[in-house]
Formats: structure tokens, C-alpha cells, sequence
């Protein structure tokens, strides 16, 4: 509001929201002091706790013991995997729906969103056996195809509202000036475009990282994500505390920074453009 | 634009994605729809023959069944009620002037982008436990005796985790929606004599109407199959306390390695998701046209 | 050089047809403005011109050659778009030199030709801006200076002041009508805005529902509407129309008679108008009535200078007989 709000006003909004800021991003903070403590100090009274010496051991014995690199570049190569291979399928598609729409357009893009809405689990059981059958179970390749599928409808949306909001006049303007496709494409089109294409691939990368159901029900060991790393660890390792800790601070610590520097995007593509 | 030659070079530019989305669909829907009529289990391979309804009926006449229903249907409103009010409230305050309002967005935020898998183990393992977890420490401290959340309150526990992780998603869509609000309106509300509870009432929540629809439809999509949060923290159990439909469709057909029985709930499961997905699909439809 | 035919160009969306066949010529160095309410057609006839749309049947000639199924690039045209339509991630003067660059040219030619447009159009200052931090009349300087770089065969103007603020559209207006009398290259000039049609144009063509209605000079369009709706499209205030008995007295069903063309007068006069004032606006150089008539209903008229008028009083209107307009029942202007 266009006014001066008195400065105990302001204050005190702060106190509060700074509260439940903290209270809420509480157990990523613990987590965080956690893992640089010894399995013995993080199983001490938290106060004791806290007061401990701090080291990287945990981190040094998550590498060492478990594969922890394996897995986290399983999950690098399914996320980027398939948001690059659904970009690649995505971007002609939001292109020309977006700037050559035709009366089927909306009905396209509806019908994409309801293949989201599918639930997962009711397909369960015919992509295991037809992965299992394919040979496709725990492959790269076979994972990326199904988060890129899950995702499409995702990338679609979110590069067609982008895409959108290019003025049809500035490409009209483009081609008056003597620009032929290929430079509408490279010297208008693309550099209009990268912040849009830029939050989507963030965006997406998030989803796939943190994809739960398809990636702990079609992989084992050789193409297992940090989804499945952590979940080895229910029990009875998950009772080390230390070692727990920077195992998911590591899992999830990528992810977060991402996520941070893409949250004001981030809506857009996860209401389907429903709330800018 | 609109020249013919460019209508061509559209159409083709479309249908990769048409064609991949429509066999990801159309393939496994199939299959599963095929499935729930047979009498297919995987440790019985080659007795595969057609039974009619008898899945769906064993499915639904479950004791089992109508738990995971009721706990679906649990998990899905628990989950909504906290993170609704509680999103709307919190966006109401991040949306106050303050010092450092940037990064409370970000610690808010947090929670949405931590790993189904990580969330549940730390919560379970670090806060939940009985014996080590945060919250006995702290039971201890004040001389009260440990309460074993997961043992004792499994369905509510979970709903607490699952509640953590969207209230973010809740919050950022809320606090998106009232920063879009006409400040103008407000102002001529109050030159109306509006006070901040009619105000709130009257002008903001309206404003937040599409954006809460939006929010609980969303949601629910994503609530009805919550899974990781339950196979990592309970199993589903004590006994199937803590199952939900999702849950329970994996157990039966994963782990008891009943395909059959297990598409007839998937079948089931994918009926319940769409009349979910109507009211969505208009919502964002209307958008659509605006 | 810039002379552009249109030969019975039609143009269709689906079943719907937009500008039925329509011929037009528009000869080299003019400047032509297309006017007519909104969804007559004006912007669908310019972006045939340009190439941006398809025409549907016809032809389009430009400079004695056939262009209809020509390239909007190869076309030789420039046009400054509605919203201008300025690169927003290149600079002022990247902007600029977009279409030499496109057309290969050598890049001490294009700084040259940037040079000289910035100074003439006042935008030296400006060249290393961004056009999100120009204001609305440097956007609109940008826009035209892309397009006069290239020397094009003829200017397409979309709307091009209709974005900006009462004051600046003056100025614009007369910095565009400079420019065409500098540069002596075809323009044509789409607007809704009669005003603008009028101050700027050479020729005018007035368009409704894809039709051509009348193709003249300003004062032509003025003097002889050929119809009841060029006769009140053209001209601020409205032409008043008036029906009945006093208009079959005249051999017409309609007549019409423009504000500035009615005597005013506060003493009763055989023979004229009765009514009485509604509102009255003082301008000072002119005074504009609105009056109540009996049977008759609204007139609106003006009066020269400061006129001692006012809300209430009873006024009697003669119109100039020879200034009359006589419109038949179809709506055509009857001539003497």
C-alpha cells in the first residue's frame, strides 16, 4: 500500500513471519547442522548436540560406503536426460500452437494436461511388465523415456504460455524487415524465448529430480536415482543420524539451490499457467 | 502468420508430442483395462484366463479396500485443510511489509523442493522416532513420556510429513495470487469503510477464489498418489493404517504379484482421479479462453 | 517506384469473407490513409500489402511488378507496427540496422544511414538503450527509424499513434507528415481516428465492412460524401441528419447538415428550428451546442468564437441551404 506503515507494525510482521520461516525450514536445518557432526554427538540431547565439534566425516563415509557418486549421476542423467529429450519434442509442438493455432489448439492442450492427471498407479502394473519384457527395467534409457513422457505435458504448457507472450507483430516486424525463417528463428525468436525455455528446463529438472513412484518402482541398482539411495536407507540405517543427514543434504542440496533461484517461474509452470 | 504454408509445417511440428503422449496413454491404459478382467497372478504364470468382474469384486469386497479408500480420501483432506488455511494465512503475512521478506520466501519455500524419499526419512527417523527423534528429546526434557508417532498415529503422522512438503506449493501460489490484487481496490474499500476483516473477506478472498481452486485441484491430483512417503516411513502399516489406495494397489500387485486384482484397482483409482481431473481441466480450460 | 495496384483482391477466413474484391490504386509518393471504424477491414487490407497475410484471389502490383505471392521480405516494403514492435533484447540501434543487417549490408554503410536517422528523428542519445527504457514517443522514433534505414520502396503504418498520449499524437502526427514531405516516399496510413485521416492524408480511402465507400482528397470527402456514412464518418462534431418533412420538402429522405454550416440564434426567426440548449461547451475560439429539437431530437452546432449560450436558453437554428447534404432512401448522396 502506497502509505507509511509505522515501524512496530512492520516489526512486528517481521518477528512473526521470520518465526514461522524458521520453524518451517526447521528440519532442513537440522539435517544441515547434523551432518557435520559425529554419529556419536548426533545422537547426544540436541543441546549437547549442538555445542559439539563440527567435521565432514559423515560426508567423507556416505561417499565412501555406498556409491553415493553413482547414484547421483544416475540422477543427473535422468533429469537432464529427460527434460532435454522433452524439450527437443516439446519446443516445435508449444511453437506452433502458439503461433499457427488452429481451433484444434485448445483441445490439444487440454487433452495433454488430462494425460497428467492419469494416475500413476493405474498403470503400474503394464509398464512393469512390459519394461520387464522389453529389458527396459533399471536402464537409463527406459526411465528417462517415462519421466520425459510424465513431464511432456508439463513442458508443453509451460513453453506454450512463454511463447505466448511474444507478440505476433515483433516476428511479423522481423520478417518485414528481410528476415527469412531460419534468422527469425536465431536472432528474434530464440533470444526472446531463453528465459522462458530457461525456467522451463528448471523447473523440470526439480520434477524428475524428486520423481518418487516411477523411479522406486522401475529401477534397482544400475540406473537408481538419489530417490532410491535414500530410500536404501530406511532402516536399520536410517538410525544414523550423521550419515543420514549428509546423504540427503546431498541429495537434495542441488535441487534447492535450483529451486530458489527459479521460484517466481515456478508458479507459472505449476499451475499450467492457471496463476501468473 | 496464417499463411498456408506455415499451417503445414505446424501440423507436423505437433505431432511428435501428439503421437508419444497418445501411445503413453492409449498402451498401458489398454493393458491394465485387459489385465482387470483375467485371472493373472505372476506366480501362477500360463493360468491366465478370463474371470469377468471377480477382480473388481475381490478388490472391492477387501476389508482392506475400503480402509485405503477411507485413508486416500483422509490423507487427501487432511492434507488440503492444513495447507489451504495455512498457505493463505502465511501468504497473507509474507505479503505485509517487512524486514527480510526475501528470505523467509525462501525458507518458506524450502520444504517443496526436498525429495519425497528424504523428507520421510528424516522426518521419521530424526523428529518421529521414539526413542532419539527431536520431539521425544524434547518430551523428555519437559518430563513427558515419548509418543511413538508412527506407531500410534501412522495415518496423521503421514498427513503431518505430506502437509510440510505442500504447504510451500500452497503458500508460493497464494502469495502469487495476492500480489496480484489491485492495491487500488483496496484503497477504495476502505475509502467505503471497509474494515481489514470485511476487507479480507470481501475483496482479498474473492480475489484468492481461483487461486485456492486451482491450488486444491492440483493438489489433489498429486495427493491421491502419494507413495514414497508411505513405503518408506510405515509400509502402509500397522497393518494397513496407514494405506492408502496407491499403497495398496502396489502391494497387491507387486508384492503379492497379482496383476489381475491389481489393475482392477488401478482401473478404480484412475476413475477416481478423473472425476477429479473435470473440475480441473475447466478451470484451467476457462483460463484458457481469457 | 512506389506505385501500389490492388486488382479485385478478396480475402477470406474460412467462410467468412473480410474484404470482398476490391481494386485500389495508389500512386508513387502519395500519402494514402485507410480510415474506418474498427473490424471494417483497414488492417487486413495492410497486411495483404505487406504480406503478411495471403490474399484470397486478386493481385497485388507493387512498382509494376506482380508481388501477390511475394515474400513479405521481398516486398520492399517497411512498415511501424501498432505496438512497434521493437526487439526488446537488441538495442536502439541494433534495432536500427535489424534490416540492413538482414539485407547484408556493409556495416560502415548501415552505421552511416544509423547516423543520420538518429539525428534526424533525435534519438543520438538513445542508441545503446534497451527500448524498455525509452518512453512511448522514443519507441515510436525507433519503430519509424528501422523502417526509413532500408529506403523501402512505400511505408506501411499500423495505428501507429494509437498508443500514445493526446499531446505526442500532435506531435508525431506532424514529425510523420514532415518525414513524407522530406523523404517523397509512398505511405499508407491505417487509423480509425478521422482526425488523422484528414490533417495527414493526400488521399483518403474510407473502408467499411472490406468495402471501399469513397477514395478522395480530405476536402473532396468533406464537401461531397458520396453517402450518409462517409458524410458522417468524416468531420468533428458529427453531421447532424434530420428526416421527414422537412428533408421530402427538399426532394430527399434524408438531409444533412454539419454543425459549423447551422446560424445560431437566441431571437426568433420565421421558419427555423426551435429547441433548446442541453449543454454547452465553451473553447473559447468556438462554442458547441447541443441542442433538443422537437421532432427532430439532437443537433449538435457551432458556433464561431464565444457565443453568450447557455444550458436552458431557447435557440433557433437555420442551416445553410447550399451546405445541405440530400441523401436518398438507400443512403447515396443525391446530386443536383
Amino acid at each position: 500500500m502506497a502509505r507509511a506503515i509505522t515501524n512496530r507494525r512492520k516489526t512486528i510482521n517481521t518477528a512473526v513471519a521470520w518465526a514461522i520461516g524458521i520453524a518451517i525450514f526447521f528440519p532442513i536445518l537440522w539435517i544441515f547442522i547434523l551432518s557435520f557432526k559425529t554419529e556419536g554427538n548426533a545422537i547426544a540431547t540436541p543441546l549437547k548436540m549442538f555445542f559439539s565439534g563440527w567435521t565432514l566425516e559423515s560426508y567423507g563415509l556416505v561417499m565412501e560406503r555406498s556409491n553415493y557418486f553413482r547414484f547421483f549421476m544416475n540422477s543427473v542423467i535422468l533429469a537432464v536426460g529427460s527434460t532435454l529429450l522433452g524439450l527437443i519434442i516439446a519446443v516445435p509442438a508449444a511453437w506452433s500452437m502458439a503461433f499457427v493455432p488452429s481451433k484444434h489448439t485448445k483441445n490439444i492442450l487440454m487433452w495433454m494436461l488430462s494425460t497428467k492427471m492419469l494416475p500413476p498407479v493405474g498403470v503400474l502394473v503394464p509398464l512393469v511388465l512390459l519394461f520387464n519384457k522389453l529389458g527396459l527395467t533399471d536402464t537409463h534409457f527406459g526411465l528417462v523415456v517415462v519421466l520425459t513422457l510424465i513431464n511432456l505435458p508439463i513442458i508443453v504448457w509451460m513453453l506454450y504460455t512463454y511463447f505466448k507472450e511474444i507478440p505476433g507483430e515483433i516476428l511479423e516486424a522481423a520478417r518485414m524487415d528481410g528476415a527469412g525463417l531460419k534468422e527469425e528463428v536465431l536472432y528474434v525468436l530464440t533470444p526472446m524465448a531463453i528465459p522462458g525455455m530457461a525456467s522451463t528446463v528448471l523447473l523440470n529438472i526439480i520434477l524428475a529430480w524428486n520423481e518418487a513412484f516411477w523411479t522406486l518402482n522401475l529401477t534397482t541398482t544400475a540406473a537408481a536415482p538419489l530417490t532410491q539411495f535414500i530410500a536404501s536407507y530406511s532402516s536399520p540405517e536410517g538410525l544414523f543420524y550423521a550419515k543420514l543427514s549428509a546423504a540427503s543434504i546431498m541429495a537434495i542440496a542441488p535441487i534447492l539451490i535450483m529451486g530458489w533461484f527459479s521460484q517466481k517461474q515456478l508458479v507459472r509452470g505449476l499451475t499450467f499457467g492457471a496463476v501468473k | 502468420m496464417a499463411t498456408k504454408h506455415s499451417r503445414a509445417a505446424a501440423r507436423l511440428m505437433i505431432s511428435p508430442a501428439v503421437l508419444l503422449l497418445l501411445g503413453w496413454m492409449i498402451v498401458p491404459l489398454a493393458m491394465t483395462l485387459y489385465f482387470s478382467f483375467l485371472r493373472y497372478n505372476l506366480l501362477m504364470p500360463g493360468m491366465e484366463e478370463w474371470t469377468g468382474l471377480t477382480n473388481y469384486e475381490f478388490f472391492v469386497t477387501d476389508p482392506a479396500f475400503f480402509t485405503a479408500l477411507l485413508n486416500t480420501l483422509l490423507l487427501v483432506g487432511g492434507v488440503l485443510l492444513i495447507t489451504v488455511i495455512g498457505g493463505t494465512l502465511l501468504a497473507l503475512l509474507l505479503d505485509q511489509p517487512m524486514f527480510g521478506q526475501g528470505i523467509v520466501r525462501i525458507l518458506v519455500i524450502a520444504p517443496f523442493f526436498v525429495m519425497p524419499t528424504v523428507s520421510a526419512l528424516v522426518w521419521k527417523n530424526m523428529f518421529l522416532n521414539p526413542v532419539n527423534g527431536l520431539f521425544a528429546h524434547i518430551a523428555g526434557f519437559m518430563g513427558l513420556p515419548a509418543y511413538d508417532f508412527l506407531g500410534q498415529a501412522p495415518l496423521a503422522s503421514i498427513i503431518g510429513i505430506v502437509a510440510w512438503q505442500w504447504l510451500p506449493f500452497a503458500t508460493l501460489i497464494l502469495l502469487t495470487a495476492f500480489q496480484s490484487l489491485d492495491q487500488e481496490q483496496l484503497e477504495a474499500a476502505e475509502m467505503d469503510g471497509a474494515s481489514a476483516l470485511s476487507r479480507f473477506w470481501y475483496i482479498m478472498l474473492p480475489h484468492l477464489a481461483r487461486a485456492i481452486t486451482v491450488v486444491i485441484l492440483i493438489q489433489t491430483i498429486f495427493l491421491l498418489s502419494i507413495f514414497a512417503e508411505i513405503l518408506v516411513t510405515t509400509n502402509g502399516g500397522p497393518g494397513v493404517a496407514s494405506t492408502n489406495l496407491t499403497y495398496l494397489i502396489y502391494v497387491q500387485s507387486l508384492l503379492q504379484f497379482d496383476v489381475g486384482g491389481g489393475s482392477a484397482g488401478g482401473v478404480i483409482a484412475i476413475i477416481l482421479a478423473n472425476i477429479v481431473a473435470i473440475f480441473l481441466m475447466r478451470m484451467i480450460g476457462k483460463n484458457l479462453e481469457a | 517506384m512506389g506505385r501500389i495496384v490492388l486488382n479485385k483482391v478478396r480475402k477470406s477466413f474460412g467462410e467468412v469473407e473480410v474484404i470482398p474484391p476490391l481494386d485500389l490504386e495508389i500512386e508513387d509518393g502519395e500519402f494514402v490513409v485507410f480510415v474506418g471504424p474498427s473490424g471494417c477491414g483497414k488492417s487486413t487490407l495492410l497486411r495483404l500489402i505487406a504480406g503478411l497475410e495471403d490474399v484470397s484471389s486478386g493481385a497485388i502490383e507493387i512498382d509494376g511488378v506482380n508481388a501477390t505471392s511475394k515474400r513479405p521480405s521481398e516486398r520492399g516494403l517497411a512498415m511501424v507496427f501498432q505496438s512497434y514492435a521493437l526487439y526488446p533484447h537488441m538495442s536502439v540501434k541494433k534495432n536500427i540496422a535489424f534490416p540492413m543487417k538482414m539485407a547484408g549490408m556493409p556495416v560502415a554503410e548501415q552505421e552511416e544511414r544509423i547516423a543520420a536517422a538518429a539525428k534526424a528523428l533525435n534519438l543520438t542519445d538513445y542508441l545503446h538503450r534497451k527500448p524498455g527504457q525509452l518512453s512511448g514517443g522514443q519507441r515510436q522514433r525507433v519503430a519509424i527509424g528501422r523502417a526509413i534505414v532500408r529506403e523501402p520502396q512505400a511505408f506501411l503504418f499500423d495505428e501507429p499513434l494509437s498508443n500514445l498520449d493526446a499531446a505526442l499524437r500532435v506531435n508525431m502526427r506532424l514529425e510523420i507528415s514532415e518525414l513524407h514531405q522530406t523523404l517523397k516516399t509512398t505511405m499508407v496510413y491505417v487509423t480509425h481516428d478521422q482526425v488523422e485521416a484528414m490533417t495527414m492524408a493526400d488521399k483518403i480511402v474510407v473502408l467499411r465492412a472490406g468495402h471501399i465507400e469513397q477514395v478522395g482528397s480530405p476536402l473532396e470527402l468533406y464537401r461531397n460524401p458520396r453517402n450518409k456514412f462517409v458524410a458522417g464518418f468524416i468531420g468533428s462534431p458529427k453531421m447532424n441528419f434530420i428526416e421527414g418533412e422537412r428533408a421530402a420538402s427538399r426532394g430527399a429522405h434524408t438531409i444533412g447538415i454539419r454543425p459549423e454550416h447551422i446560424d445560431l440564434s437566441v431571437d426568433p426567426v420565421e421558419g427555423a428550428i426551435v429547441g433548446k440548449i442541453g449543454v454547452s461547451e465553451h473553447l473559447g475560439s468556438d462554442t458547441f451546442a447541443h441542442v433538443h429539437c422537437e421532432g427532430i431530437g439532437l443537433m449538435n452546432v457551432r458556433v464561431s468564437g464565444e457565443a453568450d449560450i447557455h444550458a436552458g436558453d431557447t435557440v433557433y437554428l437555420q442551416p445553410q441551404e447550399h451546405n445541405l447534404h440530400r441523401f436518398g432512401e438507400d443512403g447515396l448522396a443525391i446530386t443536383l
